[in-house]
């Protein structure tokens, strides 16, 4: 079940925490991997870690539109094509509300939809005629429930989810499926710089009473990634300990 | 009938699995081949791999006989 041997899967935003477990998990199924990322170093020292072996290094700063529309051909020759593209890079520009700026707004928007937004119309092309593909979007709990503070980084998640099931009634007759995961709070570096206050605050609002992991995350990827989901799209899947249901 | 004709059928023919006999220069790939609306983004860039071209946005949504698309192609077509 749920193996990615000879499956080609670009991961943007891999030097993240989320990212890098998604890239490493559809990796250990057999995938071949392109890790994309801001970061030069930790992208290299991803493929190190992956054993150098079915993986391609792809910088590109979403944020710059023409790296952006370079960024598909580059992965799709890196690997000698597409079958999974997985919409992880994000960024956050929190503020209260009234004091928002609009470039923190934009930049929020740019990044997290509409860079999905251009990498998933790019990579259509390639899976329409191969009548196969997979486009999972990261997005968040945020965007279902809301945030104070987050006012632009929930209105980018919840496009995503629209986005999301918009495309996947285009193109399933295509045998490609559009799906989304919205994770909850998963350990990560912003997550271990908490104090022990703050974690306690946040895990009253979790019924599983401990953060989630960034393999937790890899894993409901892979399942979305797999041959055996083919008839699971437009869907979000929500790993968030039960924080909230839906 | 011109070669690119022949080969504009042809793609028609395997992509919509529609009999040949039914694909006329008057077919609409809607109307009367029975094509969705992805059906034609489709043929379009089954028809740019074939003749090597590029067909812009505005140029495909002309598109939408067999003829139309013969006649863009022999116009643009090397």
């Amino acid at each position: 079940m749920f193996d990615l041997t000879g499956r080609k899967a670009l991961v943007t935003g891999a030097t993240g925490g989320l990212g890098g477990a998604i890239a490493r998990a559809l990796h250990a199924q057999g995938a071949h991997v392109a890790l994309s990322g801001t970061r030069r170093a930790v992208l290299d020292e991803l493929a190190t870690e992956l054993g150098g072996e079915r993986v391609a290094v792809v910088e590109a700063n979403l944020a710059d539109k023409d790296a952006v529309e370079a960024l598909l051909p580059a992965a799709e020759s890196a690997l000698g094509g597409l079958d999974i593209l997985v919409n992880n890079a994000g960024i956050t520009r929190d503020n209260l509300f009234m004091r928002m700026k609009d470039d923190e707004w934009e930049a929020v928007l740019n990044v997290n939809l509409t860079a999905a937004f251009r990498l998933s119309r790019a990579a259509l092309k390639g899976m329409m005629r191969r009548r196969y593909g997979r486009i999972i979007g990261i997005g968040s709990v945020v965007g279902a429930t809301g945030n104070p503070g987050q006012g632009n980084y929930a209105a980018a998640k919840a496009g995503l989810v629209g986005m999301t099931k918009a495309l996947a009634a285009e193109v399933a007759t295509r045998n490609i499926t559009v799906n989304c995961i919205a994770p909850g709070f998963i350990t990560s570096a912003m997550t271990d710089a908490l104090n022990e206050k703050q974690r306690e605050t946040i895990l009253t609002r979790v019924p599983a009473g401990r953060l989630g992991t960034g393999a937790e995350i890899g894993a409901a990827a892979v399942y979305l990634a797999s041959e055996e989901a083919g008839y699971v799209t437009g869907q979000t899947l929500h790993v968030n300990g039960g924080m909230a249901m839906y | 009938m011109s070669d690119i004709a022949e080969r504009v059928k042809k793609i028609v023919v395997e992509h919509l699995g529609v009999e040949p006999e039914k694909v006329t220069e008057a077919s609409n790939f809607i109307d009367d081949l029975g094509a969705d609306s992805l059906d034609t983004v489709e043929l379009v860039m089954a028809f740019e791999e074939e003749f090597n071209v590029e067909i812009p946005d505005d140029a495909a949504e002309t598109i939408q006989t067999v003829g139309d698309a013969i006649k863009f192609l022999e116009k643009n077509s090397a």
